[in-house]
């Protein structure tokens, strides 16, 4: 900074006023918007959420303040928020039951390799949560894919573990039986998250209700804008719904975006600001994309879930979306 | 009331129209006055004076030197002291005339009367004769870009005017002479409005004013009614609604192509509120250019105001009657804090652009630390052009001119919608401008082989 | 080990196929080159710095082989091999070349913290570019330097500094190549490639600003006035002025730094001169005649 002396006037260019914007302020307001879906997880999982969490909260911040302090050697970042965000989505995204070590190690990928390893904030070209989040399924695919029932309160590692609305999907599309779709929560008590199946899949995707409130408060501080968010869902909804109705193994398009991780990965992860493109036409293809894949990775794929697969795929061409979808210029439309 | 505004961006700075409510007083005579000579877009003014002459207020002591250009005139009477250098408003010295202030005696011919005269009273005003004595009387555009107005009355050839678009939208913070003006001087600003429309030869007048100023579309409404050629055209309130294009979209629903493209190219001639003013006056009363409204403000200035400045008087004459400059780290804008330049001096005179001065203190004065982008889009978003400011602000950092004038960089209002409200408080407009900048002289240079 | 046939046979037919391909592609688009171009490239330095202003090294042999055939390669310098390199090239291409003095930057400013008082505060995008385009900067000084360092940016050698006491560039004249990225860099044209001098003996102004007199001195301490004592003294014709600055052509320059303890603000300097005493301007002026 330059040392400003007393007396002499300012210079600079125009303009001199700045908005109420600021990094901490997007940050922060991901954060209250995550608020509801994390007391959600706490009524739903008790103490295994709060470990979960707070562990992966806190490894995410001292990752971060650790690399850009002794590696990157530049002043420490922590206070832009970013880091907390990353943490809570990437423990959002995990099962209650997880083990400590792991969680280090999800936190370690996603800081160190999904973020600081290209520069910090705003240059990754991943999510980082999801980047950590995908290291771990591919590497732990036991401890990954083993979802604790809710209502354990008080267990974490020991909590008792059953099977989620997307691997019944999965099953009757296997072996073909649609009676096993009968099996499945209705709609109802998929928003409120109360699962009659025993198991409920990762601590930030339980209760659409609570991830929706987020959106809204997203939407009225204008920190995201609708297009990203809605287009994914649309998309899931339109092509599991043509899915449901070609055959009866394919289930219900309600179930289908209420259910994994639709609603968290399209409100939360998808519309990160780094990773998606930045125009308005751009996050409509983008979402697009991300909701024909997810249904793809889902039905046929050897995973149950693929909303996290699906945006890492997208994420990799938001850079040549960026390049194809420009804004419309003023003056190429005329008259009123 | 159905409110119009223009279609692409746009940001809401905050109001602070602080002085909104002050009437104007006139600023006291200045010591000496200052006259740069490149006060407008164009070239440079010839001087016509000498060292030792004797002027009066309104005597003619620069002429205009080449067709884009524009004379000016004594703001003062009194002796010229000496044509020499000064400072201006970016720090580099310009010529300029400075004249001694001795006593206030006005040329003959000034009709100094506040009575109104009407249109009616002066049939024998033709179109050519109203651009003449525009021309001859120096008027420029009192926005603050200066472009000489009788210029824009004579569109080319493959252009057809159809409309004048008075522009009283004053979307710029803080500033409040032009609204001033409206409120003191309304019927005035309607007769001038006739004045350009005849001189345009064109049948179709509007006033655009933002729906924060109700007393001045109340008033000029009222003023309209039974005139069918002139429309008043409330406007919800954004920036940068007071640029040329922004207008001609919000009021008639035209987007004006790209640059070389201009407003009377969709047909609409636009025209600062305060030019209008000045043309009744130059026509009606043959006074030339030599005075303009001008607001003092400020959050920390003590006794902000509204004043009518002889041209020529320095900043800090007129940041001492509004009980000087507040204690702190002060930024002293020629202008609005979206738009105005920052002066380097309280030397600095006031020009005929000179809508206001702003003081920004303390906290406003400074930039926000620079963090990284977080390529969050909201730049692309409020870009009132549909550029994409971060690409523009990083091309132009890596110098890649050949892309950056692919991606439309000329188009760029350089209104700063784009860093006012980036998150990380990047600096886009600066990289912008310089990369423009560039661009520019590579376009100019190329044309002329 | 049928498959391994199959594997082995259809992995040949395709590297057979590629071959063909490939083979008949370059044959029938082959782009003729002139030969030499290669020879020059390979006695290059091959460091591809651009420092010549070209692309790389193939770059700027191609535009030797050009001016070549045109006859000269005058202008035509490789900062990195220098002489020695060009010789050669010149050798290569079969005609002679002047051998250019070595040159170095000089930074036509001394207006430091305690020279030119500062009248304001910049606050924006840290560059030199943007600075002037903002306006004259932070001091009543419109030509001087600004201090942001483009010049040190644009310098691939490391060869300029921005010296934090005083807050102007410095130039190493060990790693200066001349390439003149600086002086491109520079917005407001301070920085001037100079003959590098005897012993690297120079005398320049050390100033830029053309405002009268009194306004200069004003700005700065060390400014030139553009009085024209130095004019007066030079016995060699060496200096002009004009614009209220004084300039001194190198190439007349004989070094005698007369002008330099006439000038009344120090705006003219010396550089390597032995320190202590005033040197003997004649031993000066005719060592620099053997040797210039």
């Amino acid at each position: 900074m330059i040392k400003i002396i007393m007396g002499n006037l300012i210079v600079s260019l125009s303009p001199h006023a700045h908005g109420t914007e600021s990094v901490e302020k997007n940050m922060f307001g991901v954060v209250i918007a995550l608020l509801p879906a994390v007391l959600i997880s706490l009524f739903y999982f008790g103490l295994g959420s709060a470990v979960v969490l707070l562990s992966s909260v806190a490894a995410c911040m001292f990752l971060e303040w650790a690399i850009s302090k002794y590696i990157l050697k530049r002043r420490p970042t922590l206070s832009d928020g970013s880091a907390i965000v990353t943490g809570l989505l990437l423990g959002m995204n995990l099962p209650s039951n997880l083990p400590v070590w792991i969680i280090l190690i999800g936190a370690l990928m996603a800081i160190g390799v999904g973020k600081m390893s290209f520069g910090g904030l705003g240059n990754n070209p991943f999510n980082p949560a999801l980047v950590g989040r995908c290291i771990l399924l591919v590497s732990f695919p036991a401890q990954m894919t083993s979802w604790p029932v809710a209502g354990q309160m008080s267990s974490y590692l020991d909590a008792e573990t059953g099977a989620t609305p997307l691997s019944v999907m999965k099953a009757a599309i296997k072996t073909g039986n649609s009676d096993l779709l009968t099996t499945l929560p209705d709609t109802f008590h998929m928003l409120l998250g109360n699962n009659p199946l025993g198991g409920a899949g990762t601590i930030g995707e339980v209760c659409a209700i609570a991830l929706l409130l987020g959106f809204i408060y997203l939407l009225w501080k204008k920190v995201i804008t609708w297009h990203i968010p809605v287009t994914i869902i649309t998309t899931v909804f339109v092509f599991s719904g043509l899915l449901h109705l070609a055959s009866p193994v394919y289930a219900n398009p309600f179930v289908v975006i209420l259910s994994g991780g639709i609603m968290l990965g399209a409100i939360f992860m998808a519309t990160d600001y780094v990773t998606s493109p930045m125009t308005h036409k751009g996050q409509i293809i983008y979402g697009i994309a991300i909701g024909f894949l997810t249904i793809v990775i889902r039905n046929w794929g050897s995973y149950p879930e693929g909303m996290s697969f699906a945006i890492l795929i997208m994420n990799a061409f938001t850079p040549l979306i960026n390049l194809y979808t420009k804004p419309k210029r003023f003056g190429e439309k005329l008259n009123r | 009331m159905k409110l119009f505004t223009f279609r692409i961006g746009g940001v809401h700075p905050q109001e602070h129209k602080l002085t909104a409510d002050i009437p104007t007083k006139e600023a006291a005579l200045p010591k000496a006055a200052v006259f740069p000579l490149g006060q407008h877009i164009g070239a440079p003014a010839r001087p016509v004076v000498k060292r030792g002459d004797k002027v009066k207020v309104g005597t003619l002591i620069a002429e205009a030197n080449g067709f884009v250009s524009a004379p000016i005139y004594s703001s003062v009477s009194g002796t010229v002291a000496k044509i020499d250098t000064s400072i201006d408003a970016t720090g580099y010295r310009q010529p300029v005339i400075i004249i001694n202030v001795e006593g206030d005696e006005w040329e003959e011919g000034i009709d100094r009367s506040s009575e109104l005269e009407n249109m009616e009273a002066h049939p024998e005003l033709t179109a050519e004769e109203i651009i003449e004595r525009i021309k001859i009387a120096g008027i420029t555009g009192m926005g603050g870009a200066s472009f000489p107005t009788f210029i824009k009355l004579c569109p080319p050839p493959t252009a057809k005017a159809e409309c004048i678009i008075v522009n009283a939208v004053e979307c710029e913070p803080y500033i409040t002479a032009d609204y001033r003006l409206m409120m003191e001087h309304a019927a005035e600003i309607l007769v001038g409005l006739k004045l350009l429309m005849k001189a345009a030869k064109v049948e179709k007048g509007y006033i655009g004013i933002e729906e924060n100023k109700p007393k001045a579309i109340e008033l000029l409404t009222e003023l309209t009614v039974e005139d069918s050629q002139i429309t008043i055209v409330p406007l919800a309130m954004k920036y940068p609604q007071g640029g040329e294009k922004q207008l001609v979209d919000a009021v008639i629903g035209r987007q004006v192509p790209a640059p070389p493209a201009i407003p009377v190219n969709v047909g609409a001639i636009v025209q600062n509120v305060g030019t209008v003013f000045a043309v009744y006056q130059a026509v009606m009363k043959h006074k030339p250019l030599f005075e303009r409204y001008t607001t003092v403000t400020g959050e920390h200035i003590k006794q902000p105001g509204n004043f009518l400045v002889r041209m020529g008087t320095p900043f800090k004459d007129l940041i001492a009657a509004c009980g000087g400059l507040p204690d702190g780290d002060n930024k002293v804008l020629a202008g609005g804090p979206m738009m105005g330049k920052s002066v380097i001096s309280l030397e600095v005179p006031v020009t005929k652009g000179t809508n206001s001065i702003t003081v920004l203190t303390d906290a406003d004065a400074h930039r926000k630390p620079i963090e990284p982008c977080i390529r969050c889009g909201k730049c692309v978003e409020v870009c009132p052009m549909g550029l994409e400011p971060y690409l523009l602000a990083t091309l132009s950092a890596f110098k890649h001119y050949e892309r950056l004038e692919q991606e439309d960089v000329v188009s760029c209002i350089s209104c700063g919608s784009c860093q006012f409200t980036c998150p990380s408080h990047r600096p886009i407009l600066d990289n912008i401008l310089q990369g423009k900048g560039v661009v520019m002289s590579r376009i100019k240079a190329r044309n002329q082989k | 080990m049928n498959f391994v046939l199959t594997a082995v046979c259809v992995l040949g037919a395709i590297a057979l196929v590629a071959a063909i391909v490939l083979y008949v592609v370059s044959k029938k688009f082959a782009v003729e080159e002139d030969p030499r171009i290669g020879e020059v490239t390979a006695l290059l330095p091959g460091a591809n710095c651009g420092g010549c202003g070209f692309a790389g090294c193939s770059g700027m042999a191609g535009a030797l082989v050009c001016g070549a055939d045109k006859g000269s390669i005058e202008g035509l310098v490789c900062p990195v091999g220098g002489e020695e390199v060009m010789k050669q090239v010149a050798d290569a291409l079969g005609i002679t070349v002047a051998i250019a003095e070595a040159m170095v930057a000089v930074v036509r400013c001394n207006g430091s913290c305690a020279h030119r008082p500062r009248i304001a505060a910049y606050d924006g995008l840290h560059t030199c570019a943007a600075m002037h385009a903002t306006g004259a900067g932070e001091t009543g000084c419109g030509f001087g330097c600004l201090g942001c360092g483009d010049c040190v940016e644009a310098c691939l050698f490391d060869a300029i500094h921005i010296n934090e006491e005083t807050g102007l560039p410095e130039v190493d004249e060990n790693k200066c190549t001349s390439c003149g990225a600086c002086v491109k860099a520079c917005p407001r044209h301070i920085i001037e490639l100079r003959k590098k001098g005897p012993k690297g003996r120079r005398v320049y102004v050390q100033c830029v600003n053309m405002d009268k007199g009194a306004v200069a001195k004003k700005a700065c301490e060390v400014a030139c006035i553009g009085c024209g004592k130095c004019e007066k003294v030079c016995k060699f014709e060496a200096i002009t002025i004009e614009k209220n600055l004084s300039y001194i052509d190198y190439n007349k320059c004989r070094l005698c730094t007369k002008c330099v303890d006439e000038c009344p603000t120090g705006a003219i300097v010396k550089i390597n001169f032995p320190l202590k005493k005033m040197v003997n301007t004649e031993v000066v002026s005719q060592e620099s005649e053997v040797k210039v």
